[in-house]
């Protein structure tokens, strides 16, 4: 008769996860106000393995020193409040376990230092309100209604709402401010966090001002076009908001939608890109820099803008040529794929190009055949 | 082994030198390359930034030519850009089939189609998992006995960390290092070595790149590094290419050879400077180390070379 299977005969496997630990921590200490250097302080700290670093700064600030400055609120990875660096690694304190952050560390000491590119008021609470939230202001973070305004709710497709979902996941918790590699030599980058809440009002079908805003964005020197695609951002946030891959979506939306030609050539490097490759299969070099500043056509390099950018870089161009890294054959022509490949590429072009709606896959929304199929089992369980 | 070789652009076109010296070091290594030479351009994350789709057809039909090189074991490429221009269109591609049969239909004129789960590694991945670090070693004729070296690995080869498959298992933002070790060379630690050159953004703001280019070489000064190693020809063009500019932009000298990778392993097993091309670069290496003798004979003795 089926019934309940007899438990099998091995000895019950031991659970060592909630024992005990010790765990030493390096913390960064600073307070500006008393005009001392910044130091390092280690304390040890009990704890079972999988609590989390921000539960061993609260024990070392209750057993050993009180004056350790942290800022926390809901400790469960939903408030934002205690972004740090663990072992140099960006991210929240309550959502680093302390095993795990002991397998990063170098010398089996947790080092756990404040959040870069922001002031620090005193040890690891940094000052978001200087950096953080003076950029989010800068993009106008509401939504600028469509007038009339509708009498009862809004009626948007539900397409468009997913498409801005990811954005929304952000919780501001600043761990993509704090290790953008753009903004550590250029502080007026507006920066991963703010450019991906802009991308949450671009996107949403209800808002009014979305070329306005794309202009905006495109037109400022620290604009989209200051991301250096380091993927920093995206491997910072705890919460898989991608800051990078929306703000690409914003130079989509602004270059190939709106056609904003900006006075950064952001919009000509783009198209300049991507035209070189539909006519040459392989990038041409030597052309990318004066199209970039004059627009796609051969006679780009004897635009003013692209006469002075290529008389600043002479230096440069003047030993590519005397090391024969470039000769002048390869600067002037460029390299190709055969005929037959690059008529092939030309048609893929042409196929794509001409769709009326561009096709964009996201896998934070879609997700993989694999998920999918175990969410379907999952569901039928 | 056999591999389907995609050299990328720059290799090709600005740093001629790069595909030239994996022509060198390929035989000494028993690479095979297959050339595909047929591919176009990765898009390098710039049509991606234009239109998904495209780059997810132009990249899967560069796959769809690798798997038909008969006998390949696997896809190689000699470039971080590429690597990551890569590894971001066969993530979407491979996650999901009904997307993957979309994007094969601008393949299908040519006959050609592909089958998700291609395995494409960069030269330096290859260089770690598929040859092995006692094998490279093995093969050193010349070790880099007291030459320091800073790696610089590029951003696209390091992040995001679950696409590129970097874990416990396949620590593969170490593996500069590990190489280095490998070669005989001291591995010199400094802030920029998994920074971003600055490349991406010098059109836009030439500024902003060239004082990310200059602040992480001269880290590396400040390190006492030697040189430099990027498996990355687009950090060699910020970092080699413009350093003159660099250096006007970081307001120091900086005079900090950066070499390719397949050039690093080259010496080492016994190539010579001029046959990998060390002639072409902007900061010269050979007027910095004076490599005739043996591999490293000392620094800032030499007087240029030839």
């Amino acid at each position: 008769m089926a019934g309940i299977a007899d438990p099998p005969d091995v000895a019950p496997v031991e659970d060592h996860s909630s024992e005990l630990q010790e765990f030493t921590l390096r913390i960064r200490r600073f307070n500006p106000e008393t005009g001392e250097a910044p130091y390092w302080e280690e304390h040890t700290v009990e704890l079972a393995p999988h609590r989390s670093v921000l539960e061993g700064l609260l024990q070392a600030k209750a057993r050993f020193d009180g004056s350790i400055g942290v800022r926390c609120s809901c400790r469960a990875a939903i408030c934002g409040s205690c972004g740090v660096r663990v072992n140099g690694q960006p991210g929240l304190a309550c959502h680093t376990h302390l095993d795990k952050a002991l397998s990063t560390a170098k010398d089996g000491v947790i080092v756990v230092e404040p959040m870069g590119n922001m002031p620090v008021i005193k040890d690891l609470i940094v000052d978001m309100d200087a950096v953080h939230w003076k950029k989010i202001q800068r993009v106008t973070p509401w939504l600028i209604n469509k007038t009339p305004i509708p009498e009862r709710e809004y009626v948007v497709p539900r397409e468009s709402m997913v498409d801005v979902t990811q954005t929304m996941a952000c919780i501001q918790c600043g761990a993509c401010v704090s290790d953008c590699l753009s903004m550590e030599v250029h502080p007026e980058f507006i920066g991963p966090a703010a450019l991906a809440k802009a991308y949450r009002f671009v996107g949403d079908p209800r808002d009014a001002e979305q070329f306005e805003r794309l202009n905006d964005l495109s037109e400022d020197p620290a604009g989209i076009y200051d991301c250096t695609h380091c993927f920093k951002c995206i491997e910072a946030c705890p919460k898989g908001v991608a800051p990078m891959s929306q703000i690409m979506r914003l130079r989509r939306r602004a270059g190939s939608d709106h056609d904003i030609v900006d006075r950064n050539n952001g919009q000509r490097h783009e198209e300049t890109m991507t035209k070189l490759i539909r006519d040459f299969g392989l990038l041409h070099e030597a052309e990318m820099l004066p199209r970039s500043y004059g627009g796609y056509s051969w006679f780009a390099k004897f635009s003013p803008a692209a006469g002075l950018e290529l008389l600043d870089s002479l230096p440069v161009i003047t030993r590519a040529l005397l090391r024969r890294k470039v000769t002048p054959m390869k600067a002037i022509f460029g390299h190709k794929i055969p005929k037959g490949d690059l008529q092939s590429i030309q048609r893929i072009f042409e196929e794509i190009e001409s769709k009326e709606e561009r096709v964009e896959f996201n896998l934070y929304i879609s997700g993989t055949d694999e998920d999918n199929a175990e969410n379907v089992k999952e569901d039928d369980a | 082994m056999k591999v389907a070789y995609w050299p990328g652009c720059v290799s090709r076109g600005f740093t001629p030198e790069l595909h030239g010296s994996v022509a060198q070091v390929a035989p000494l290594l028993d690479i095979e390359l297959v050339e595909l030479d047929r591919a176009c351009c990765t898009g390098a994350g710039v049509i991606a930034e234009h239109n998904q789709e495209l780059a997810d057809a132009l990249n899967a039909r560069t796959f769809a030519l690798a798997q038909q090189v008969e006998g390949a074991d696997l896809m190689m490429n000699i470039c971080s850009t590429c690597q990551g221009a890569q590894a971001e269109c066969q993530e979407r591609l491979d996650a999901n089939a009904e997307y993957r049969s979309l994007v094969n239909e601008h393949l299908a004129p040519e006959g050609l189609s592909y089958e998700a789960g291609l395995t494409n590694k960069n030269f330096l991945w290859l260089l770690v998992e598929e040859i092995g670090l006692e094998k490279l070693t093995s093969l050193v004729r010349k070790p880099l006995t007291n030459l320091k070296v800073g790696p610089f690995y590029g951003c696209y080869i390091v992040r995001p960390t679950d696409r590129l498959g970097i874990d416990d298992a396949h620590p593969r933002d170490t593996y500069l290092a590990q190489v280095i070790e490998a070669l005989g060379g001291t591995v010199i630690e400094y802030a920029g070595s998994h920074k971003c050159c600055g490349f991406p953004i010098i059109t836009m703001n030439k500024e902003v790149s060239l004082k990310q280019a200059g602040r992480h070489l001269g880290d590396a000064v400040d390190a006492n590094a030697d040189c430099l190693v990027t498996p990355c020809p687009l950090c060699h063009l910020n970092l080699d290419l413009q350093q003159p500019l660099a250096e006007r932009a970081a307001g120091r000298d900086l005079n900090m050879p950066v070499l390719h990778l397949p050039q690093l392993v080259g010496l080492a097993l016994g190539l010579s400077p001029k046959d990998l091309g060390m002639a072409r670069h902007v900061v010269k290496p050979t007027a910095v180390i004076d490599w005739s003798t043996s591999v490293v004979a000392g620094v800032g003795g030499a007087s240029g070379g030839w």
